[in-house]
Formats: structure tokens, C-alpha cells, sequence
């Protein structure tokens, strides 16, 4: 009667943690639909066309839009991949050439620790190089910012998708003679090209939608501007300036930039899901 | 003799299409001046060290940079700084204590709300899912920490926080008003909605890193639970045992996220320096501190004590996240040789 | 793939370089006048198309950048004090000149429903309430001073600015000189040691804050209650009069002060004498170099200091903004007349 009673009281117990964790699912998943849900129906009335076209119309004035600000964002993301790019890639190959030496290890070890950094300690540390000695606010340094956010993560997707090339490729170039450097460059990076383009693209949603770095680097135009050094507008510094406005006009304008700003970064996201689990599913 | 090995070479050749293959008999000169070594190869690895060494440089340059601005700071304040709960910037009087509470407390809290909770789903998506609902729910939790932190601010600002101001905390103050966790004025903007904020922004941290860490213990661990007649728990409970360091290190990378989340923080924690255990009150953080009087601090010791609470922050952040990963390194490694 | 990114590359790059037709200045600071900078901003580049970027950072954040040099000019509510001046004079050979462009008032809001305009308040219940000592709208000693009204029992949310700001040095300023309470315990600053309260980014967090909360105080600038259809206090003066912020009773406010106007414009309007003097006025003003390196970039300040001076005095009023009284305005024109075009 015991061992009966016992096994019961296994099997409910194994029923009531199964439904707990399907009830943590659910809550997991409510905040991603409720977000979603309050961006789109705040957002979308002021969505237009003059929204993308337009300037930003002055303080209580009711219109306008954020033609600058789209525009501010892409050359930012431009100027960050400048940075980053190179540095992430070669990085990352560098790693995967060197895998036991000490110095590759030490720099692996700074990867995850430039990782973990907070975008606002990198954003006062690009104030402290680019904005003091060239005595401007400037799209270079806010620039410079985000590239640096962007290292560690390309240079670990690199590492990542390099390290998922098997051994045979390599050792087949090197069998027929091909050099070292020349298996790196032309038959194992161009393999692994698809899946470092995507994580190239995910550290640009990533790095879109940062905002503490830009507040003292880029700082922001009400201007149409694309000039390296001048004060350059972005999306995210746009959501933060009229969220904070009283004016119910700029508010609702916050929430539509929200909602552009969440759309791009979503179909990001999906497309580099997609890419790399249809490869290695 | 030779004529074969010529053509053995033209097949070779052809077989590895546009790749071209040097004729070993032009580079062997160098090649001995070099020590067997290839030229290409050396410029190439010295090509990559450089930009490697990029990395390094700027990591080495951020800590010098901030030890120096903070000097003046750390020399007249000392480990007080720490210490002391005044931030006066008019009387000159900076200490960090307030805003290393406020992160410490808001962060902690929201671990312990979202440990449970993560672990719930990755057990779910690990053990209970199908296959197609598993892909689906990992998919939307990844989004969600797609979710740009200006926008969980927005959303903090005009959805959460009235939500916060009118229907939760009157009911909680009126309920369990007794509890040093519930006093004060509902104001809606304070620690409550920063914890709730940073809860879902840890979530899918520790979730994804966890599930990953449980599916990377082999299936005959299961099995063999199975055979001894273990209910579907009791496995899991089996495995989580297993998955135990990953998961600690999960939740130290996310309380390194917590730790240094700015705009989402700064947006509804009401940026006041005080020290106070309910979540009804408005607080600060090291982060949001930076964030709001940076641009504006003009005395040498007030932007060098700002300086300075970005060194603390930067130090935190790495000691957890290098404890994480060398955590879950070790257990990813662990099992994926078995497999 | 490769191609089609360096053209990208390329023709940004293009863009970037070419030297533009129209000049570019840059500024930041003050978050009081923004509602009527960005006005004159977005009016004088329809007239010139000169381009005037106005960051509104708030008080503090202007006058730092305009000691680091990262800004063409700055504008503040609080002027800069004899080490500030300093700075700017060892770190760019230069002094910097203050011109007052309008002047304001720091108001009182708050969100009572019910309540409507005109709360009266007397110096000491205010320092009280932002001291933490009064924690009620229905204290004796608000309602006792507003028998017509009817105050709920509400806790009263402190609002106050969570940046350096020159909205707070003035509303600090008058708190210091009307209550020895508050002058010895908090003082007065840009930023300073609130004993209660939430902090707000901006006039605009200010008054994002009072109108979404129920029950709530904070001090702005006028024109953001005006803009929000936000109710503001009368205060009682130093004569013993209820007096509303108007146009009217700041104008009366700076009357006293500008017979006593120092040559480098920086005065406060505190605690005015006069009947109908609003006791929280204040001048804001831009910070501008005496000698700018980029001369095109000075004559173009000039201009528009000049013209501000002139039209851009008329949109003060519908801005709820209260226009220069006119000795100080032939003060201004000597004060452009010195940065130098040479």
C-alpha cells in the first residue's frame, strides 16, 4: 500500500513541476506579446510617410518625423563596422589559427571580458579618446563606440562558425600543397563566410539599438547631417528624446520610432535563426 | 619517372581549380632562408596577431584611461568612497555606496525572481517540449533579448509604471504594508519596475545558456533513469544536477547584464542616491548615475568620481563574466567529447 | 557583394567630405528655453539656412561643454561662476560672455484633480514639502493657506530634476534665500542633494512625471505647464501678495534688477520686491566666446544673436516666455558688439 501510495505521490509531483514549467514558459513568453503589442498600437498612428522623410519639427509643434534619425543610425552602423569588421574578423581568425599559444588565449580571455562590458563605461572611454581632443561631438565617436561593442561579438561568431568547418577541408587543401595561409583565406574562410555574415548582422541589431554610448559621443542633430565630425542624430537617441517630452505629440512619436527601431531588429534576428539552424539543424 | 610526377602535378592543379599551387622548385630558396617557413604565412599570421592585438590594446587602454581620470577621486576619498553614502555635488562630497546598492540590490533581486523562472523554461524546452514547440518558444525567448533596451524603457515609462502607481502597489502597500518591502508612497517609477524590467532582460540569458547546457548531457543519462523506473521529474532532477556549473555560470552572465543595464534602468528608477529596502522608493544605479550627469559634471571631482564608479562597475562586470565563462567552458567541454 | 559595399562605402564617404554649402554651429545646455530655441532655431534656418543645432542636455551639460570646448556655444539658466569663467579663460584664451536672450519663470505644478490653477503656496510650505516635512495635500498648513479648495488626502510625489540643471539652481536659489532651513541643510546648486523626491531628466522629465501622477509637485519652466494644460501655484511674494507667473509679474520681477545690472548681465530675479512681482523669475542666457577660432562661424552667431534681439523677441509671449525689457537689450548689443569677427 505504501510503495503505492508513493509512486502516486511521484507521478503528481511529476505532473504539478511539468505544468510549473510550462506556466514559466507561458510567463516567459507574455512580456515579448505585451511589448509588441503596446509598440504597434502606440506607434503605428503616427507611422507615414512623412514620418521617415521628414526633419523634426520644433519643440510643441505637432508633425514631422525622423528622416535624420534613420539616417544617423545607418551611418553610425557604417562607421562602427569600419571599426569592427576588420578587427572582429581577423580577430576571430586569428584565434582559430592559434588556439594553444598563451597570447591567443589571454585575448580570447578579453573578448569575454570587452563582452560583459557596460555600453556606457565604452561610451565615456570613446568621450575620453575622439570627443575631448577633437573638441566636438562627433558621428566618428559615437561610431567608434558601437565598433568597439561590436569586436567581441563578430569576433566570437567567427570563431564559432570557423571552429563548425570539419577538419577535412583543411587537411585536403593542405594535402595538395596549398599553403597555410591560403587554406585560411580561401577554402576555409569563404565555407564559413555564410554564417559570419549573419553574426555580422545580428551585431548590428545588436549595436542599433544602443543608446547610453551615443548620449556623449554622437550626441544628436536635429539636422539633416552625414559629416564624420558633427553631432549626428540616431533612432535610439530620438526614442529617448521625446519619451521624456511632455508633449503627447513627441511621446507617440517615440513609440513609432520603438516600433521601426523593433521591427528591423526582429527580422534580423529571424534571418540569422533561420540561416544557421537550416545549416547545422 | 619524372614525366609522371608532372603529370600527377597537372592533375593536381587542375583539381584544385582556381586555388593555385605554388611549383615548390621557385620558393626554395627563401624557403630555406626562412627555415622551411613560407613567406605568405608569416605575413599572414603577423597580419592577424596585429588586429588580435587591437583587442588587447583596447582593453588596456579603457582601464588606464579610467584608473588615471579617477585618480583625483580615489585620492581625496579613499575607500570611503565606497563606503559613504553622500552624493552632494555641492558640497563637493561623492561616495559611491547608494548607487553600488541600488545595482546591487536591483540586480540580485531580479535574479532571484528570474533563476526560477528561467530554469522552469529551459526544463521545459529541454526535457518536456516537442521538438516544433521548442523551436518555436526558443525562437521568442532569443527575441525577447533582441528587445532593445531604450524600448523595455519606453515601456517601462508609460505602461509599466502607471500599471505599478495605480493597481499593484496600493494593493500590495495595503495588504502587506507591514513588510519593509512594501513602505512608502506608490510612485510607480522606483526599484519595483526596475526589477521587473531587469527580470525580463535576464530571462533569456540564463534560459538559453541553461537549455543548452542540459541538452549537452548525453541521452544515456536519461536512459538509464529511465530504466531504474524514474518518473520524467526525477530525471530532470538528475540532469539539473548534471547542468549544475553551466547553470551557475548562466546566471552570472546574467547578473552581469543586470549589472550593467543602463538605459532601461535609468528610465523609471527615479535616480535618487538613497539607500532603502522597499521597492515602492526610487533608487539609483551605478549605471544610470554615469548615464545622467556625465555630459554635465563640471568640477574635475565630480566627473572623476563618475570615472571612478565606472571603474567599480567595469571590475564587477568582469569578474563575473570571467567567472561564468570559464565555468560553462568547462562544462560544454565536459560532455560534448562523450557525445 | 564586394563591390556593391565598397560603392556604398564610397559614395558615403563622398557625402561626407564635400564641404557643405550651409554653415553648421552647435550647441547645447539649457533645457528652460528650449521651447522657444527650437522655435527661433527651426525660424532662422527657414530665413538663412544657417543650421543651429540645439542639444537641450540641460544647464550643467552646457556649461561643461562649453568649458571643454565641444560646443560653438552653450545656454544656461544658472551663470557661470568666477572658476567656471576660469576654466574656459586657461583652456581656450578666451572669455566667455553671458547674453541673456529671454527670461521665464520657474512654476509650481501639480496634478490634483479638481484643484485647477492657482494653488497658493507660501515660501516656507514649499521649502516643507521639499524638504519631506510636509507629506500631505491635506496638511493643516496647505489647506489653512487654501480654504477655497479642496485637497485630498493624498501623499504629495516630490518631483525635482535628476540633471544638472539650471531650472534647479534658480528654484534652489529662491528656496536658500527664503528658508534658513533649507539654505543650511540642501543649498543651492545645479545639482543638489535632494531630501525627497524621484529625479527627471529635463523640464520635459519634470513635467512628464507631474502629469502622468496623480498627486504629484515638481518646478518648471513655465511654458512646459502652458504646453500640457498643467495647473501651476501662485507664490507668495516678498510683499505678501498671491502672485500667478505671467508675463506680467516677470517683467515686474526684472524692473527692480535692471536699474542694478552688472556689465557682464550676470544677475539673479529672486524674491523680487514689487506687488506684482513673481517671486521665481529668472533671465536665461547664451554662452558665447568672445573670440571664435572659426570667424564665419562668429559672424553668423552674431547675426543671429542680433536678430533675436530684434524679431525673435516677438514669439517670446506665445511661447509663455517673457520678452527682454529693453535696457537690457541695449546692454546686449554692446555685449555682441564684442566678440570679435576679426
Amino acid at each position: 500500500m505504501n510503495n503505492l501510495m508513493h509512486y502516486k505521490w511521484r507521478k503528481t509531483k511529476n505532473i504539478i513541476m511539468a505544468s510549473l514549467c510550462f506556466i514559466s514558459a507561458i510567463v516567459a513568453i507574455v512580456p515579448l506579446f505585451i511589448i509588441l503589442f503596446y509598440t504597434i498600437s502606440q506607434g503605428i498612428s503616427s507611422i507615414n510617410w512623412a514620418f521617415f522623410t521628414q526633419m523634426p519639427k520644433p519643440a510643441g509643434e505637432t508633425g514631422g518625423g525622423m528622416a535624420n534619425a534613420l539616417a544617423g543610425t545607418g551611418i553610425l552602423i557604417l562607421i562602427a563596422s569600419c571599426f569592427g569588421l576588420p578587427v572582429g574578423i581577423f580577430s576571430g581568425l586569428y584565434l582559430s589559427e592559434n588556439e594553444g599559444s598563451i597570447y591567443a588565449k589571454s585575448i580570447k580571455f578579453l573578448v569575454e571580458v570587452l563582452n560583459g562590458v557596460p555600453s556606457i563605461v565604452i561610451g565615456v572611454f570613446a568621450y575620453v579618446v575622439f570627443v575631448i581632443p577633437m573638441k566636438h561631438f562627433s558621428a566618428i565617436a559615437g561610431g567608434f563606440a558601437l565598433g568597439i561593442l561590436m569586436m567581441p561579438l563578430i569576433t566570437g561568431t567567427t570563431l564559432e562558425m570557423i571552429s563548425l568547418i570539419p577538419h577535412s577541408y583543411r587537411e585536403a587543401a593542405l594535402g595538395l600543397g596549398i599553403p597555410r595561409w591560403k587554406t585560411t583565406l580561401f577554402v576555409i574562410f569563404p565555407a564559413a563566410l555564410k554564417g559570419i555574415l549573419t553574426g555580422i548582422l545580428l551585431s548590428i541589431a545588436r549595436v542599433a539599438g544602443e543608446t547610453a554610448p551615443l548620449l556623449f559621443t554622437a550626441l544628436g542633430n536635429r539636422f539633416w547631417s552625414t559629416q564624420l565630425d558633427q553631432p549626428i542624430a540616431s533612432l535610439t537617441v530620438f526614442i529617448y528624446d521625446y519619451s521624456k517630452a511632455p508633449f503627447d505629440d513627441w511621446n507617440r512619436q517615440a513609440w513609432a520610432a520603438a516600433l521601426v527601431l523593433i521591427v528591423l531588429i526582429m527580422i534580423i534576428n529571424i534571418i540569422f535563426r533561420f540561416v544557421t539552424r537550416e545549416k547545422y539543424a | 619517372m619524372q614525366i609522371i610526377n608532372l603529370i600527377k602535378r597537372k592533375i593536381f592543379k587542375q583539381q584544385a581549380g582556381i586555388i593555385s599551387v605554388e611549383a615548390p622548385a621557385a620558393s626554395f630558396s627563401i624557403k630555406n632562408l626562412l627555415g622551411g617557413k613560407n613567406v605568405g604565412d608569416l605575413v599572414f599570421q603577423n597580419f592577424l596577431r596585429f588586429f588580435a592585438s587591437i583587442l588587447l590594446l583596447i582593453v588596456v587602454l579603457m582601464v588606464i584611461q579610467m584608473v588615471n581620470q579617477s585618480m583625483p577621486s580615489i585620492k581625496q576619498f579613499g575607500w570611503n568612497f565606497i563606503k559613504n553614502n553622500t552624493w552632494d555635488p555641492v558640497k563637493e562630497e561623492y561616495s559611491a555606496w547608494p548607487f553600488i546598492f541600488g545595482t546591487l540590490y536591483s540586480s540580485l533581486l531580479a535574479l532571484l525572481i528570474a533563476l526560477p523562472l528561467s530554469l522552469g523554461v529551459s526544463i521545459f524546452l529541454s526535457e518536456f517540449a516537442p521538438r516544433w514547440l521548442e523551436k518555436i518558444v526558443s525562437l521568442l525567448v532569443e527575441l525577447l533579448a533582441a528587445v532593445p533596451s531604450i524600448v523595455y524603457g519606453l515601456f517601462g515609462i508609460f505602461v509599466l509604471a502607471p500599471w505599478l502607481r495605480t493597481t499593484i502597489e496600493p494593493a500590495l502597500g495595503n495588504k502587506f504594508g507591514f513588510l519593509p518591502l512594501f513602505t512608502g508612497p506608490p510612485y510607480g517609477l522606483g526599484m519595483f519596475a526596475a526589477v521587473i524590467i531587469l527580470v525580463v532582460m535576464i530571462l533569456p540569458i540564463i534560459t538559453s545558456i541553461s537549455r543548452d547546457v542540459m541538452k549537452a548531457i548525453p541521452v544515456t543519462q536519461r536512459e538509464a533513469a529511465y530504466a531504474l523506473g524514474a518518473t520524467k521529474w526525477e530525471v530532470v532532477k538528475i540532469i539539473l544536477g548534471g547542468a549544475k556549473s553551466g547553470i551557475v555560470g548562466a546566471t552570472l552572465l546574467g547578473l552581469g547584464r543586470a549589472v550593467g543595464e543602463t538605459m532601461a534602468v535609468t528610465m523609471v528608477i527615479g535616480n535618487t542616491p538613497q539607500i532603502s529596502y522597499s521597492l515602492f522608493e526610487p533608487g539609483h544605479t551605478m549605471a544610470s548615475v554615469i548615464a545622467n550627469e556625465f555630459s554635465e559634471a563640471t568640477s574635475t571631482l565630480h566627473v572623476s568620481s563618475l570615472i571612478e564608479i565606472s571603474l567599480l562597475l567595469f571590475i564587477i562586470t568582469v569578474i563575473l563574466n570571467a567567472a561564468a565563462r570559464l565555468i560553462v567552458w568547462g562544462v560544454t567541454k565536459k560532455y560534448k567529447g562523450r557525445k | 557583394m564586394k563591390r556593391v559595399l565598397l560603392m556604398i562605402v564610397g559614395i558615403i564617404a563622398i557625402l561626407s567630405s564635400i564641404v557643405p554649402a550651409q554653415l553648421k554651429l552647435n550647441g547645447a545646455g539649457a533645457t528652460f528655453p528650449y521651447v522657444i530655441y527650437s522655435k527661433w532655431f527651426d525660424l532662422y534656418h527657414q530665413k538663412t539656412g544657417i543650421e543651429f543645432n540645439y542639444q537641450s542636455i540641460g544647464s550643467g551639460g552646457g556649461i561643461k561643454q562649453v568649458i571643454e570646448g565641444t560646443v560653438d556655444f552653450g545656454a544656461t539658466d544658472a551663470f557661470m561662476n568666477e572658476q567656471q569663467m576660469g576654466e574656459v579663460k586657461s583652456k581656450h584664451k578666451t572669455s566667455i560672455l553671458h547674453i541673456p536672450t529671454v527670461m521665464g519663470a520657474v512654476v509650481i505644478t501639480y496634478n490634483l484633480p479638481g484643484v485647477g490653477k492657482g494653488l497658493k503656496l507660501t515660501p516656507e510650505v514649499l521649502s516643507d514639502i521639499y524638504m519631506g516635512i510636509i507629506k500631505k495635500w491635506n496638511d493643516s498648513k496647505i489647506t489653512s493657506i487654501n480654504k477655497d479648495k479642496k485637497l485630498p488626502n493624498k501623499d504629495i510625489f516630490v518631483a525635482h530634476r535628476s540633471d544638472g540643471s539650471g531650472t534647479t539652481n534658480i528654484f534652489t536659489g529662491y528656496l536658500t534665500k527664503v528658508s534658513g532651513n533649507w539654505k543650511s541643510k540642501v543649498g543651492q546648486g545645479t545639482s543638489v542633494n535632494w531630501p525627497t523626491g524621484v529625479g527627471a531628466k529635463g523640464n520635459e522629465g519634470v513635467a512628464g512625471i507631474v502629469k502622468q501622477t496623480e498627486g504629484a509637485i515638481g518646478y518648471v519652466e513655465l511654458a512646459y505647464a502652458e504646453k500640457n494644460g498643467l495647473p501651476y501655484a501662485s507664490i507668495k511674494n516678498k510683499t505678501g501678495n498671491f502672485v500667478l507667473p505671467s508675463f506680467e509679474s516677470v517683467t515686474s520681477a526684472a524692473s527692480g534688477f535692471v536699474k542694478n545690472i552688472p556689465s557682464d548681465m550676470r544677475v539673479e530675479l529672486l524674491n523680487a520686491d514689487g506687488k506684482n512681482s513673481y517671486p521665481i523669475s529668472a533671465f536665461t542666457w547664451l554662452l558665447v566666446y568672445k573670440n571664435m577660432p572659426d570667424k564665419n562661424k562668429a559672424k553668423a552667431l552674431v547675426d543671429f544673436l542680433k536678430w533675436s534681439m530684434k524679431d525673435g523677441q516677438n514669439y517670446a509671449k506665445g511661447l509663455y516666455y517673457a520678452p527682454l525689457p529693453k535696457e537690457v537689450i541695449k546692454l546686449n548689443e554692446k555685449k555682441i558688439a564684442e566678440i570679435s569677427l576679426k
